[in-house]
């Protein structure tokens, strides 16, 4: 009897939480796409074990490229701890890539770029969200949307000029004072990072 | 059994065993709650780091069934026990891979973080781990550690395609052994070129300086440390939810057995007192007649 009431609480619990949303998950896969060479070269080596989900299969599927360049960008910028902006259609971001500030407009061609430190501004309408990003990638994907993936990234209006001052004085003195090739490279670091702070919090 | 005619000694023995299961039924709950409360911080970051692999996958596509000499498994375990089958799990699915990936011109090694899965996979692979690492949760999770982590195997592990391994969590009760692939540059050129799952990246322009194939190197290492951190969260979390309901199922399982051994208790006790009676009563009535 009380076995009957433990199967009973388990299922119960296995629908309760899609209704308590408290403790389920947020993302809800759509579809799942499977990658069948996968699956039966899996089941020929492990029959009795059910294949491991791949990435494929937990990801919404991208649109396809359209005909005509569409009017607006579609933008992800995710960090490590959040998602910043998920999906949003805006005019136009302006992106740190190495060799400068890189404009991204709806149309434009596939590219893949790596970001140095620098600002990143989002476009919409009249409004211009900007972040300092500490580095990372960026990918412009022919059917207008762009992924901005970067480790570190904050609102402009949240950095604090005199602590950018600071370490930009100390950065620059560990630098002078660096004797070995890692301390060099540590320092420089530091010191571009502080310039393209205090470039951010100029321009 | 105590012999017939002795006094109330067994209960004794009844009385401790039920002391030890209520002690072991109060540390099963408080187990679950510490769990709970663990899982409530750790789902929201897990959440929040689910959108970080997502672009490099709709960049490069995916091919878990990618044939390449040397492979590298990096399990994802946890380093405490007592979260019920979570990493058995990963660990079957591990040896499922690397007999796939074995073959007669390609090899595959394992990486493993986490202690659990280290001593499942010492007993028959011992010649095939590559690096272990342990204590990964001593802090919280954080990209940082990751990042130093991810460079560090990079640096000791030759590959061509890492695979790694972890439980991802789909709920509190459910929680699913997944794969992600990452190849690395010289391989992803190749089957891009060859036109495969990966998708057209002689499509991308690669801006900057620097050669396409140092961009495709930070690439792949940069979409390494980022799978990794959501593994490992992920991993994380399907621990403390293993565990929440292992130590659940625990704290009924006492409950059942102390309900079973209080009737035997008092039982027992019943029996000794009828026993005396009758001893009284039989003893009294060979006096008088």
């Amino acid at each position: 009897m009380l076995r009957h009431a433990a199967r009973r609480l388990a299922s119960r619990a296995a629908v309760a939480p899609t209704a308590r949303r408290a403790l389920a998950t947020a993302e809800v896969p759509a579809e799942a796409a499977e990658d069948s060479t996968f699956v039966e070269a899996w089941k020929k080596v492990a029959p009795n074990l059910e294949a491991p989900k791949t990435p494929i299969s937990l990801m919404q599927p991208r649109p396809p490229t359209p005909a005509s360049i569409p009017t607006k960008l579609t933008v992800n910028f995710v960090l490590p701890y959040k998602s910043e902006i998920a999906n949003k259609e805006v005019d136009m971001v302006i992106v740190p890539a190495t060799t400068g500030q890189m404009g991204v407009l709806p149309g434009h061609v596939a590219t893949i770029a790596e970001l140095k430190p620098g600002v990143l501004s989002v476009h919409e309408g009249n409004d211009v969200t900007k972040y300092f990003v500490s580095s990372g990638f960026a990918f412009v994907h022919a059917n207008s949307i762009a992924d901005i993936v970067a480790v570190e990234a904050v609102p402009v209006d949240q950095i604090d000029p005199a602590l950018v001052q600071k370490g930009l004085a100390d950065f620059t003195a560990k630098l002078g004072s660096a004797s070995t090739d890692l301390e060099k490279a540590e320092a420089q670091i530091g010191v571009d990072v502080h310039s393209a702070l205090n470039a951010a919090l100029t321009g | 059994m105590a012999p017939l005619g002795a006094r109330s000694v067994s209960t004794q023995i009844v009385r401790n065993r039920m002391k030890s299961v209520k002690n072991i039924q109060k540390i099963t709950k408080a187990m679950k709650m510490v769990a709970a409360s663990k899982l409530r911080a750790v789902q929201t970051r897990t959440e929040n780091s689910r959108g970080l692999w997502q672009p490099f996958t709709a960049l490069l596509g995916d091919a878990p069934s990618v044939d390449v000499k040397k492979n590298v498994i990096v399990a994802i375990t946890s380093d405490k026990g007592l979260c019920g089958g979570i990493n058995s799990t990963s660990v079957k699915v591990s040896r499922a891979l690397h007999k796939l990936t074995s073959g007669p011109d390609k090899e595959s090694k394992y990486v493993i973080l986490g202690e659990k899965g280290k001593v499942q996979l010492v007993r028959d692979s011992r010649s095939s781990i590559e690096m272990t690492v342990s204590e990964l949760q001593k802090n919280p999770i954080n990209y940082t550690q990751i990042a130093v982590l991810a460079d560090d195997i990079l640096k000791n592990v030759e590959y061509d395609a890492l695979r790694v391994v972890f439980n991802k969590f789909h709920s509190v009760i459910s929680f699913k052994p997944t794969m992600v692939t990452i190849l690395s540059p010289e391989v992803a050129e190749k089957e891009s070129e060859a036109g495969g799952k990966i998708g057209d990246l002689d499509a991308y322009e690669i801006e900057g300086g620097e050669t396409k194939s140092e961009i495709l190197q930070n690439l792949a290492e940069f979409q390494f440390s980022c799978v990794l951190y959501n593994g490992a969260l992920e991993n994380a979390c399907s621990e403390l939810g293993a565990r929440m309901s292992a130590m659940d199922s625990s704290s009924r399982n006492a409950g059942d057995m102390l309900d079973r051994l209080t009737l035997t208790y008092n039982r027992t006790r019943q029996a000794s007192i009828t026993t005396e009676l009758t001893e009284i009563i039989s003893g009294a009535s060979a006096l008088e007649g």
